[in-house]
């Protein structure tokens, strides 16, 4: 799959549809594609899709869409809805874009193959269902199910709702997956007082790297609240109160209604905060409040908190529910 | 050289507790950093790699410097307390103890940073030899010892025991403090085969033999204009994950906090990577990511080398190679960039 | 090794109280600071093109250059323009109001060295004659030591030109010491030399047997650099100062290095072919 993918990229960098390609590029092990712009295709050959190609490059577009000419980019159905919502928010440029849709089984997370065990690892391979992990210490064998993304568990189906071409094979639609709101039920569940603990314990961790922030589609201000010297929380705080109780509530509260639950933030996190369940509580609550809604789903219909409508729940309702 | 059981390393530990500060790795939630021991602290000292290393102990990622008081117009400085009793610091492993040197290097030069100085004149670093290395592990690239700690105390994991060995005076002291539950242990046989598998499993990690050629002392002109950056930093999102989690970079901003009842100057880290990291008000000499991805990797591999006798502030530790939410990381940089003329 | 009942080890980081004792407007943007210790005495010693950091707590902190001389025995002085949010706040202040200080930071020109006996040149624009009026001082107070004077000094305005009432009255009537002054633009009551320091340095046609000393904003550094090479100095003789973000002024907060040198430390005052050496990033 993997060369047709670099020779239809090369065919439209030939026809001059496209001037650069972003994707990915191989990594020294098998476990490390980076994403990759390759300007008028130099080092395509390098070029590779494969399970751990987990980023999300729509975020990637609002660079490629200030640069001359088309950019080719390669999105998985998740990736796409993100796109979209970037459009929606005059983000990027669609004209600048040319998309390739390309399928996906779900994403590897090398950190859960490490904590399923495997140390010192030196190859990876991927069968249907199971991964053969090859490491100093002797080979593993576990399910592929057991080393997914957060993400992929809750996965919305495969649907790409953007492209221009998609590549051959991806056009079946995938079931979404069941349960993606389980957890949220369980912390709904909770008092205040379990809750707040919950969200403590897990917040403290926090180093504020900003690696959530600043992969998060969403958060696409050209100029970050939190960085803004004037007040006491540019982006470094001299409280650990700060990253638990404002940071990232603030941060969820801006991006709702526009989150895509692209699960980003829970991926990039290096404390393994499950930060995307502050945005899945929203999309819930939005869900519940306005009627189903998926942001990125569409390019042009009004998001439901950006639009008044007669029958918005009333604040009362909202209140009593909590 | 002493040796104790697993199953007595808790009494050990809060033994030591019960003296002084001990800080550790400690397990929140599947997540192991170091921490300060508590009675019910999840200590976790199989894993490796701590998501953040060590250096909070000697330099924290947020302090107080001074306080500032105005009453009648007339202004009081009260410098915070410089930390003035021993404590310990559990469980390190040898390349965060380098990384310790590495740090040296900047806070204990001339004006020494008086801080940092009292902690480590307090500190006692108990270093542990790193039982299982991993494939992000590239320490002896840096001439690390994985086998071979050299903190006040070492230890090793022998099977279902950990030898001991004091190896500073403050190690010493420290020995006498537990010594109760020490068994003295003569033969060192066990020691010498951990150490040999170690040296073992190192050598055979992908990235234990990577070329620093093209890199180091001098290479400032080789290397700064270099094309490869911008590939190599396209992907860069600009966070602070790998400066965050790396044992060596110590750079820091000094801040305002106003408490309603005076101002208190403080200093936290700052990352290199971050858009205004360099931005004045006259201006911002570093405005791209490209030069400042460049920035890191050039300090750690060039300026610090030109600054410090060829010391690289690279470790080796790998968290950076594991952490980058894209797979970006310093193995990366060496590998496609050295090597060259 | 522990110090305790030892001296007390200084701590770089923490500032001294400073007593504003003097505020001269200079142009409609730049005052210069009178500043000495509560007691009265001076905050500390120093030598030209040395910096120190003045913090407002809860505003900020920044680095400026030393403006007086260290001859003088009683107090520095730091001459600001107002160009950000510290710098905005200091303008605010009035006479009795108090800072922190810290420093000295960084090197100095080399007054007791290499610039000893030498012819100087000094080339200034707008506020950046604040680092310069420093060393001009000290040549003026150890006048046997060096030969002759030579001060270009330019602004966007004549309303813009930093000490001018020194520089008629003290600069202007020294022993061998020649003071060219020059606008941007004509205006109105100026009948002095109208255009930009580098084309006037060029006019003026220097000759080489001078040491440089430049300061100013970092194009008109370029383009004087430049001009005094059409000229025939060679690198070696002109010195000039950098100015980066700056937090520690002691080169451990990692923020203003240009390859491996720390401004704060191993400048501010360079040579010009030192820079040469540096990669272009500043």
């Amino acid at each position: 799959m993997q060369e047709q993918l670099i020779a239809r990229a090369k065919e439209l960098l030939a026809d001059g549809t496209v001037v650069r390609v972003l994707g990915w590029r191989k990594g020294d092990t098998d476990f490390s594609a980076e994403p990759a712009f390759f300007e008028n295709g130099n080092g395509l050959d390098e070029f590779t899709y494969d399970g751990f190609c987990g980023a999300n490059l729509s975020k990637y577009m609002i660079a490629a869409s200030k640069l001359e000419g088309k950019t080719l980019v390669f999105l998985k159905p998740c990736d796409t809805y993100s796109f979209n919502q970037l459009i929606k928010e005059h983000r990027i440029d669609r004209d600048k874009a040319y998309i390739i849709g390309v399928g996906c089984d779900g994403k590897l997370d090398i950190e859960k193959i490490r904590s399923a065990g495997c140390k010192g690892i030196t190859a990876v391979q991927e069968e249907a269902d199971t991964l053969t992990v090859e490491t100093v210490y002797g080979n593993k064998t576990i399910a592929r199910e057991d080393a997914v993304l957060e993400r992929c568990k809750a996965c919305k189906g495969g649907k790409h709702v953007a492209y221009d071409e998609l590549f051959e094979g991806c056009d079946e639609e995938k079931p979404a997956k069941e349960g993606r709101f389980e957890l949220v039920e369980k912390l709904e569940a909770m008092d205040p007082k379990e809750r707040f603990a919950f969200w403590q314990g897990e917040l403290s961790r926090c180093i504020r790297c900003n690696a959530c922030r600043n992969v998060c589609p969403a958060c696409s201000c050209i100029k970050c609240v939190f960085d803004n010297d004037r007040y006491d929380t540019a982006q470094k705080a001299n409280t650990t109160s700060f990253e638990e109780q404002m940071f990232h509530i603030i941060r969820a509260f801006h991006v709702a209604g526009r989150c895509t639950d692209c699960g980003e933030c829970s991926r990039v996190c290096p404390q393994h905060i499950p930060l995307h369940l502050l945005n899945r509580k929203f999309i819930k609550d939005i869900n519940e409040f306005y009627g189903e809604y998926q942001a990125g789903e569409d390019t042009d219909s009004r998001a439901p908190l950006t639009n008044f409508t007669t029958d918005d729940v009333e604040p009362g309702i909202v209140r009593e529910r909590g | 050289m002493y040796k104790i059981s697993k199953s007595k390393m808790p009494e050990l530990l809060a033994l030591i507790a019960g003296k002084m500060d001990l800080f550790l790795p400690v397990d929140n939630n599947g997540t192991v950093n170091f921490g300060l021991w508590t009675e019910d602290a999840r200590v976790d000292l199989d894993t490796l790699k701590t998501v953040k290393s060590p250096k909070d102990a000697f330099f924290p990622q947020s302090e107080v410097l001074y306080s500032c008081y105005r009453k009648a117009k007339k202004t009081t400085i009260e410098p915070a307390a410089l930390k003035d009793a021993p404590f310990a610091v559990f469980g390190v492993r040898p390349c965060d103890v380098r990384a310790f040197e590495v740090l040296d290097k900047v806070f204990l030069s001339e004006p020494a940073d008086v801080y940092y100085a009292a902690r480590r004149e307090h500190g006692i670093v108990v270093s542990l030899a790193c039982h299982e290395p991993e494939e992000s592990c590239f320490c002896k690239v840096f001439g690390i010892d994985a086998a071979e700690p050299s903190a006040d105390v070492a230890m090793w994991q022998t099977g279902e025991e950990y030898c001991w060995e004091a190896k500073t005076e403050k190690g010493e002291n420290l020995t006498a403090l537990v010594v109760s539950l020490l068994e003295a242990c003569e033969d060192t046989q066990a020691v010498e085969e951990e150490k040999a598998k170690i040296r073992d499993l190192v050598d055979r990690m992908p990235n234990s033999h990577l070329s620093l050629e093209g890199w180091g002392q001098g290479k400032t002109k080789e290397r700064f204009d270099d094309p490869r950056w911008k590939e190599l930093s396209d992907a860069c999102l600009g966070c602070g994950t790998c400066t965050f989690s790396c044992p060596t970079c110590q750079c820091y901003d000094i801040k305002d906090f106003n408490t309603g009842n005076g101002v208190q100057r403080y200093r936290c880290w700052d990352s290199c990577m971050y858009s205004d990291f360099t931005m004045m008000a006259g201006g911002n000499n570093r405005t791209t990511q490209m030069q400042r991805f460049r920035q890191r990797f050039m300090h750690k591999l060039v300026y610090f080398p030109d600054n410090n006798d060829g010391m690289y502030s690279c470790v080796g530790c790998g968290r950076c190679v594991e952490k980058c939410p894209q797979s970006l990381n310093i193995v990366k940089v060496i590998k496609r960039m050295g090597g060259t003329k | 090794m522990c110090n305790c009942g030892s001296e007390e080890k200084k701590n770089a980081l923490l500032p001294q109280v400073g007593v504003i004792t003097d505020i001269r407007r200079e142009t409609p943007d730049v005052k210069t600071f009178r500043i000495v210790r509560p007691d009265g005495k001076k905050l500390f010693e120093h030598m030209p093109g040395q910096c120190a950091m003045l913090c407002v707590p809860g505003v900020g902190e920044a680095l400026f250059s030393i403006t007086s001389s260290p001859t003088n025995k009683e107090y520095q002085e730091f001459s600001i323009k107002e160009c950000g949010c510290v710098t905005n706040y200091l303008h605010n202040m009035e006479v009795g109001d108090e800072v922190m200080v810290r420093g000295p930071y960084g090197n100095h020109f080399p007054v007791e060295t290499v610039l000893k006996g030498q012819n100087l040149l000094f080339i200034a624009g707008g506020i950046g004659l604040a680092p310069l009026r420093s060393v001009i001082n000290y040549v003026l107070d150890n006048r046997d030591n060096y030969g002759t004077v030579d001060i270009v000094y330019g602004s966007r305005s004549a309303d813009d030109l930093v000490q001018l009432k020194e520089i008629q009255e003290v600069w202007m009537k020294a022993k061998d010491v020649n003071v060219y002054l020059t606008i941007d633009r004509e205006q109105e009551g100026w009948d002095g030399h109208v255009g930009f320091v580098p084309a006037y340095v060029k006019e003026l046609n220097m000759t080489t047997d001078k040491t440089a000393l430049i300061c100013g904003p970092p194009i008109m550094i370029k383009f004087v650099l430049q001009g005094l090479q059409e000229l025939g100095f060679d690198k070696t003789q002109v010195y000039t100062t950098l100015e980066l973000r700056m937090k520690c002024g002691i080169g451990k907060c990692g923020r203003c290095n240009i390859g491996s040198k720390y401004v704060c430390k191993d400048g501010p005052v360079f040579r010009c072919d030192e820079i040469d050496e540096l990669p272009n990033e500043y």
